[in-house]
Formats: structure tokens, sequence, C-alpha cells
């Protein structure tokens, strides 16, 4: 690659992640701002939180079983298949719950937000809007941003409670396990730093996916299909970033916490 | 004092009354390396109405967003009422907005709204009783003969009344300033006629300063031999051949400006662009 190329492309990396924080800054200092635009952000908050609903339940509560089922195999083989609770309450709150209810929301609600915002861009329905005297970082992008942490972190509670539903039912309907035992074991052995983990990541994990899939959204160029390239982007990055800090996240949580 | 602290003492075109509605001095702006206007220097007087013509692609709808302050030059100020909108910041360019309308070239309609609510856009974000929103949109809507169209989508209108639509919209908090973008783009003739009778109605009516983005001379042309008859309700010839007087041209051409004058001036004009232009 010429190294003019390469000058241009690193311009440009730099340029965007510079964009990208003053999105997000802009946003979120929007919230000490006047106006502040609440029916949006009940709307958004409806649109993300109850419409999330279905996928994260289902989610979760077939994540459970098949967590139970894979380690209730293992664990038996150990003589240890008692402790099937424990790990599937472990994995559900501390990662796959997170994880797993994070990445379901951001394949329909990143894409979501980086269409209908880039929709808007190509037909200069944002333009009217900034020449008609609104902030559409504050009427749309804030709203977006907000809703999606809080909600997203009620949404991972229930899919960690359902998980654990879930994996309760195959542990005691499938593999004859007490349900007592189950139950105890899930919840005795958690302690502090789990849960703690457990509740930081959706919202780290929130902020990441909205800011992703309105930064896409507002920087989308070149028509239909410029948006369609937009939606793609804001699912794939934001599903990646959030693996990626998932990795940070936890490297922190064990050097605070020892687990 | 600050821009805001100016603006929100008065409305912003009585904070310098002597200034004219828009001035650019010198203004260049380029995208990816390319450059797209070349030291643009023009004014639009209060109560003029301006047209800037040009081919297709030429830099017009990016001249209309440079003077709303919707980008910012590469070089060059732009003065709107006095304001320097090239070095404002967002938050006060929200502000003297308020005085500004802006007509979008393909209307640019909130698709999720119904016509009422995005004629009534501003004054919702203002928190105006929704009885008097419903009332002055009513009033907006009926200047440009739609207010059979209210609880009405912009994807159930026509093309025609979605740019009727969006002039409601531009005109309803009564601007001191309009910007169209091809107000007549892709329209059919009789259609353009109705949206070129409606601008020529604001600009007799309520003389408003206007600057107008178009490439169709018969508009154009139209615009500047016409006048609004009030106790006729319609857009008629003026006597004798006569143009408007505070009506006049601006001609771009790869990426400059190559007129700024009156009608006569410009069908006089010797440049060989314009004659091609206007033949």
């Amino acid at each position: 690659m010429p190294i003019a190329s390469l000058d241009t492309t690193a311009k440009k990396g730099v340029a965007a992640v510079q964009d990208y924080s003053l999105l997000s800054a802009r946003a979120l200092g929007n919230l000490f701002r006047r106006p502040f635009y609440y029916a949006d952000l009940v709307n958004q908050a409806d649109l993300i939180g109850v419409g999330s609903l279905p996928i994260v339940i289902l989610t979760g509560f077939f994540l459970g079983g098949a967590l139970a089922l894979q380690s209730s195999a293992t664990l038996s083989q150990f003589g240890a298949a008692a402790f099937t609770g424990q790990l599937v309450s472990f994995s559900m709150i501390k990662e796959i719950g997170p994880v797993i209810t994070a990445l379901m929301v951001s394949g329909r609600n990143a894409s979501g937000m980086a269409s209908e915002l880039g929709s808007m861009v190509v037909t200069e329905q944002i333009d009217a809007m900034r020449a008609l005297g609104t902030d559409p970082l504050k009427k749309l992008v804030m709203p977006r941003i907000v809703s999606t942490i809080v909600m997203l972190f009620f949404l991972t509670i229930l899919s960690d409670a359902v998980g654990i539903l879930g994996g309760g039912c195959v542990a005691v309907f499938m593999l004859g396990q007490d349900a007592s035992q189950y139950l105890h074991n899930a919840y005795q052995s958690l302690r502090f730093a789990d849960i703690a983990q457990g509740l930081i990541k959706p919202l780290i994990f929130g902020f990441v996916l909205s800011t992703i899939g309105c930064y896409y959204g507002m920087n989308t160029r070149g028509g239909t299909q410029g948006v369609g390239r937009a939606t793609t982007q804001a699912v794939v990055v934001s599903s990646v970033l959030i693996i990626a800090s998932d990795f940070i996240i936890i490297r922190l949580m064990i050097g605070l916490f020892g687990r | 004092m600050t821009v805001a602290e100016m603006l929100a003492e008065k409305p912003a075109n009585e904070v310098y009354p002597d200034a004219p509605a828009i001035r650019f001095e010198n203004v260049s702006i380029g995208f990816d390396g390319k450059s797209v206007l070349e030291d643009i220097s023009f004014e639009v007087k209060r109560g003029e109405t301006r047209i800037l013509l040009g081919p297709a692609g030429v830099g017009k709808s990016v001249l209309l967003k440079l003077a709303n302050g919707l980008i910012k030059p590469d070089s060059g100020k732009i003065f709107v009422f006095g304001f320097e909108v090239s070095a404002m910041r967002e938050q006060d360019l929200y502000k003297l907005r308020d005085i500004i309308g802006t007509v979008f070239q393909e209307g640019a309609l909130f698709d999720s709204l119904t016509v009422r609510d995005n004629v009534g856009y501003r004054l919702t974000d203002e928190h105006v009783p929704e009885a008097e929103i419903t009332e002055r949109v009513t009033e907006a809507l009926r200047f440009v003969e739609l207010e059979h169209t209210l609880d009405k989508l912009p994807s159930q209108l026509s093309g025609g009344m979605r740019r009727r639509v969006a002039i409601a919209r531009a005109i309803i908090t009564k601007p001191s300033l309009l910007l169209y973008d091809s107000p007549t783009g892709g329209l059919d003739p009789i259609t353009s006629t109705t949206i070129i009778e409606l601008v020529v109605k604001q600009r007799d009516v309520y003389k408003t300063s206007a600057l107008l983005v178009t490439h169709r001379l018969q508009d154009a042309f139209t615009m500047v031999s016409h006048q609004f008859n009030k106790e006729t309700n319609s857009m008629e010839p003026l006597p004798d051949h006569q143009n408007d007087p505070k009506t006049s041209f601006l001609v771009l051409h790869q990426c400059r400006l190559v007129f700024d004058g009156s009608t006569h001036d410009l069908v006089a004009s010797d440049d060989p662009f314009i004659k091609e232009y206007l033949s």
C-alpha cells in the first residue's frame, strides 16, 4: 500500500474515532440541557425495552437449559452433578446473560437506530430538524442512548433470572435433580463481585451498542445503499465491541475483586 | 455581550437593523479534496428576493446550506442579519434559525408525523398550547390551500402537495428570511406554477427576504415578471412587461459566481456561458 494511502486511511480512522467520541459526549451532555425530550425517552424505552422482551426471554430460557444439559453431563463424570445450579447461575449472571442479551438487543436495536437515523439523514430530515431549530443529538440520539442503557440493565436481570429458571427446568424435569438443591446451589454460591460484574456489564454494553448504532446512522452517506451499509456496520461493530469490552471488564473485575 | 445574550434579548433581525439579510464574503468550500464553491461574494438585502441559477450539481444547495449554517465554509465569512453564521456555535445557530424558514429540495417532511405535526413542529417544540397550534397550522395550510390534509401522512400526499406542506412549515412562524432549495424540482409545469405562485405570494404579501435556488429558467422568469394580486388571490403579469425591482439574479458556474445583477443585465449579458444557459 502506498504511503499516501496509509496516511489517508489512518487520518480517516482517527477522524472516525473523534466523531464518535464527540457524538457520544454531546449526546450525553444534552442530558443536562433544556429542553428535555421526556416523551421521546419514554417512547424509545418502550421500543427498546418492551419490544426486546420476547427475544430476551426466549434466548435466556433456552441458554439456561442448554447450559444445564452441557454442564451436568460434564459434572456427572466427576460425581458433581449437584453443582449444576451453581454453574448455571455463575455463567448466566457473570457472562452469558449480559453478553447474549446485549448481542440480541444490538441485532435488534443498533440496526434499527442506524437504519432509522440513516434514512432521516439521506432524506434531509436531519437537516430539516436542525433548520427548524432542534438539535438532533438532543431529540434523537440522547433518548436512544439513555433508554438503551437503562432498559438493557433490566433486560439483563430478566435474562439472568429466566436463564436460571430454564436451567432449573432442565435439571429437575429432564435430569431428575432436586429443585431445592439446584436453587440453593445457584443462590448460595454467588458473591457480591459476581453480581456487580453482571450488573456493570449491561451499562457499558448499552452505551456501546446505542452510540455505535446512532453514530453509523448519523454518518450515513449515499442513499438507500448507504442506509443498508450503515445498518450492517452498526451491528457488526457493536457486536465486536461488546465482546471486546466484555474481556476488558472481566480483567478489571478480576483485578478489583479477585474473581 | 455574547451572541446568546443578544439573541435572548430581541429577535435576531432587530439586533443589527442595518445589516443585509445575507452577506457572503469570499466563501469557498470543497469536499474530499474537490472544490465546490470558490470565492463567492454576494448580498441579499432586506425585503429582496434573489434567484440563484446554475446547472445541476454546481453547488447551489451547498450554498443554501452554508447560508443556514448547516455546513461551515473552508474559508470566507457568511453573515445572516449581521450574525456571522460561519463562526457561530451550533447552540446559537438554533436560536438564529427561529427567524429563518427553509424549504428543502424534496420537502424533507418528517415521514412518521402527520401534516399537522410537521407544519406545527416548531410550535410543538416551543410548547405552544395545542389549540393554538391547530389554529396556526390551519392558517399556514390555508395559505398553501391544503387545509384539508391536516391528518394525512406525507406518504399520502403527491410530490407537489409535499412541497406546499414544506412551504407551510417554513412560513408558520412568519420568518424574516426564506431559503428555497429547488422548490419546483421534479414537478410537472402546472404544479411548478402553483408553487411559484406561493413563493410570489409570500414575497408580495409578507415582503420576506428570500434566496431561491432553481435550475428552471421558466420559474425564475415567472417570478420576476409576475406579482400577486391580493384582491383576486392570484398571480398576474406585471403591467407593460415590467420586472419586479426587488427580485434579481445570481448565476453559478464551475464553482464561481459568474453573474450578480438584475433581470435586464442577465438577459443582456455577454458572458458565453450565460448566453448558452439562457438560450
